[in-house]
């Protein structure tokens, strides 16, 4: 780090830890940046296809969703085309999946960094969480050249695509953050996290449309903060024909605040005895 | 001298739980249940304390500890297994908080508590030390400009580009220590890194330590093995069941910590008892007022050892060894070496007396830690460690200036 050598002087004493906190957390940031890039580079090591699983794992999954909810299930598309509208929300949702449970598991996943070695321990979950950003970034490739081949074209829509990424990208941090550092303490949470992954895909609007959850119960609905950023993205790419309404953009606003508050106040609070109980 | 670590009543403590007999972590579900009871508890029976509170107990791992560290000095940190050492770096390192007190510390400190702390084994040789820095709060540019010095020290450089999981645990070390021994900070703290590796690359690292606090830098060294921190550090600081019992010289604390029986090294002699031979006494020629054996600088050094054989042996011959405080030996001695062999022992009690004469031991403190009694076969009839230590006093003040164990005899000459 650069650090200046004049007066870099500091007290550690019980519960004051949270003055430097900020500050180190800038000043670490290129162990962030490292942690990312060894996440991203050992995964594919030792695989034959290596990065090409990045492309066939998207593309098989939305196949899948098109033959059992457009070809069986026959549910409705809004007029866009099955794969693409598919392909839309498969994104976010992806990106929420893979990032919630990395998130999770990162503490525990690097427990040996933090018996050994000082830093803020947020860089670890945050880190995680970029790594997924980079598979989105691949299956948002497989997005444009499906587009193409359906030569549908996006509108000016697509530029507010990024403020629903950051919807998601907060609401996964949020979440992922606040299970993370329960984690470390109960380690119920290995078991309940591909739980809520699992059975986050039937009550997200991923294979069928918001529309046809009845009207009584949209509100409620609209709680799980993926369901604005899922229309969200669905609208920004289908270039509107989608339905979006600002109360489920609003609510999940809301919720996606609340979570990242709630996920790091919590994480600060255990953040002190991480090395003592992992 | 300006101070780089003041440590003001400092205390850690930790709760040990005894609820969990099987699971390690607590779980949630766990603590659930817990509370529910816990809440039951207090429905049917108010006043009655809480049960968790029963199933736990507090450890204070450190208490109240005090003590200050000059700018450019080199701390050894001395005790048994859990007297606080390691509690006491993963405070300075920021890894754990204080339960109470306060710890100034002056300058960048970076701390080595393992070495090769977040190596990946799937990534390459070349990959893992930009990692590695990082982990060790080095910025990129800083790896950058070292990278060169830090192959060469670790010595990898054919397998740079290698998994480092297919590297021999050697190599793997020699990198690992590589990239921490680059690390520039004003205090290292450094915990037990060298316990591993062969005495070549202990040796290259204690080298390299050596180097480092010469530049005027703290160090901070924990270590089990008091010749190595002997080697390094001019202080230390002994700690014991979490309080430090001195924080002064080295050779103050090391006697210290010697003299509260902690390597099993004894200042007054107990009787042993090993097979056939039961030790009764050893002695150094005179005693000092405070029970410890004392001998004279430039004397012959006599030793008396007094012991009971039960059983008949032949073709005797009798092994003693002396070490210094550091557990160094410095000499063994051995009888057959000497034309000095029984040919027939009998049972019954002896007393041995030794004579060395030319064994100049410079003054300080040693122990006789070895002695052996070996019969026709080769077989040790006895053998026994750690029995007593001695001083070697100066009195006269005739021990020149200078360090080491014994004092040389030389002819010398001058030629133009």
């Amino acid at each position: 780090m650069t650090i200046s050598k004049q007066n870099f002087q500091f007290t550690i004493e019980a519960g004051k830890a949270e003055r430097h906190y900020w500050q180190d957390l800038w000043r670490y940031r290129e162990l962030f940046y490292i942690l990312a890039w060894r996440d991203i580079s050992v995964r594919y090591k030792q695989t034959v296809i290596g990065v090409l699983w990045a492309v066939l794992r998207p593309l098989l999954t939305m196949m899948i969703f098109v033959v059992v909810f457009s070809k069986i299930a026959k549910l409705p598309s809004e007029g866009v085309p099955y794969p693409i509208f598919v392909f839309a929300a498969m994104l976010p949702w992806t990106f929420f999946a893979s990032s919630f449970s990395d998130a999770s598991n990162s503490l525990i996943g690097n427990s040996n960094l933090i018996s050994k070695v000082y830093f803020p321990r947020l860089i670890i979950p945050v880190a995680s969480v970029f790594v997924s950003l980079v598979d989105f970034i691949i299956s948002f490739v497989i997005l444009l050249f499906l587009m193409a081949y359906y030569s549908y074209w996006p509108t000016w829509h697509i530029v507010t695509l990024p403020l629903f990424l950051g919807l998601g990208f907060f609401a996964t941090l949020g979440a992922g953050v606040f299970v993370a550092s329960l984690n470390v303490k109960y380690r119920d949470f290995r078991f309940v996290v591909p739980f809520i992954v699992q059975l986050g895909l039937y009550i997200s609007p991923v294979g069928f449309s918001t529309t046809i959850v009845p009207e009584k119960y949209q509100l409620l609905y609209y709680l799980n903060p993926m369901v604005g950023v899922i229309d969200g993205f669905r609208w920004a790419i289908s270039g509107g024909s989608t339905a979006l309404n600002s109360t489920e953009v609003l609510v999940s606003g809301v919720v996606t605040t609340m979570l990242c508050l709630l996920g790091v106040v919590n994480f600060r609070k255990a953040e002190k005895t991480f090395a003592d109980v992992i | 001298m300006t101070v780089a670590i003041k440590v003001e009543n400092l205390s850690k403590k930790y709760i040990i739980s005894h609820e969990k007999k099987t699971a390690s972590y607590e779980t949630f579900s766990g603590s659930l249940i817990q509370t529910g009871r816990n809440i039951g508890n207090r429905i049917i029976n108010p006043f009655r304390r809480s049960e968790t509170a029963l199933g736990k107990e507090e450890f204070w791992a450190l208490k109240d500890i005090n003590f200050e560290i000059n700018q450019g000095d080199k701390v050894g940190i001395i005790g048994r297994n859990g007297a606080g050492k390691s509690t006491l770096l993963k405070i300075l390192s920021r890894i754990t908080e204080p339960t109470s007190g306060k710890i100034h510390i002056n300058g960048r400190i970076a701390s080595l508590l393992e070495v090769g702390t977040g190596f990946h084994p799937e990534l390459t040789g070349r990959e893992n030390i930009y990692l590695n820095g990082a982990i060790l709060g080095m910025s990129r540019q800083e790896v950058k400009l070292k990278f060169d010095e830090i192959v060469d020290f670790s010595e990898v450089e054919k397998f740079l580009d290698t998994p480092v999981k297919r590297y021999s645990s050697g190599m793997y070390m020699r990198l690992a220590f590589a990239v921490a021994a680059h690390l520039e900070s004003e205090i290292l703290v450094i915990d037990e890194v060298l316990a591993v590796g062969d005495a070549a690359f202990q040796k290259k690292c204690l080298g390299k330590m050596d180097d480092v606090s010469k530049v005027g830098r703290t160090v901070l060294f924990v270590s089990h093995n008091l010749t190595h921190i002997g080697k390094i550090c001019s202080k230390a600081v002994y700690l014991e069941g979490g309080e430090v019992i001195c924080s002064s010289s080295l050779n103050v604390a090391i006697s210290k910590y010697i003299e509260r029986d902690i390597n099993g090294f004894e200042m007054a002699f107990k009787p042993l008892v090993d097979g056939a031979v039961r030790l009764q006494s050893v002695s150094v020629l005179s005693k000092d007022t405070k029970g410890v054996f004392l001998s004279t600088f430039n004397k012959e050094l006599v030793i008396d050892v007094e012991f009971n054989l039960r059983l008949e042996l032949n073709c005797v011959s009798f092994h003693l060894g002396i070490d210094t405080l550091l557990g160094v030996r410095v000499t063994t001695i051995d009888s057959k070496f000497n034309c000095f062999e029984l040919e027939q022992l009998m049972p019954g009690v002896y007393k041995l007396n030794i004579s060395l004469k030319d064994m100049k031991l410079m003054p300080g403190r040693y122990s006789i830690s070895k002695f052996m009694i070996r019969d026709q076969s080769g077989e040790k009839a006895c053998f026994l460690n750690n029995m007593v230590a001695f001083d070697v006093s100066d009195d006269l003040y005739q021990a020149p200036v200078g360090t080491g164990i014994i004092l040389g005899e030389a002819n010398w000459s001058l030629l133009k």
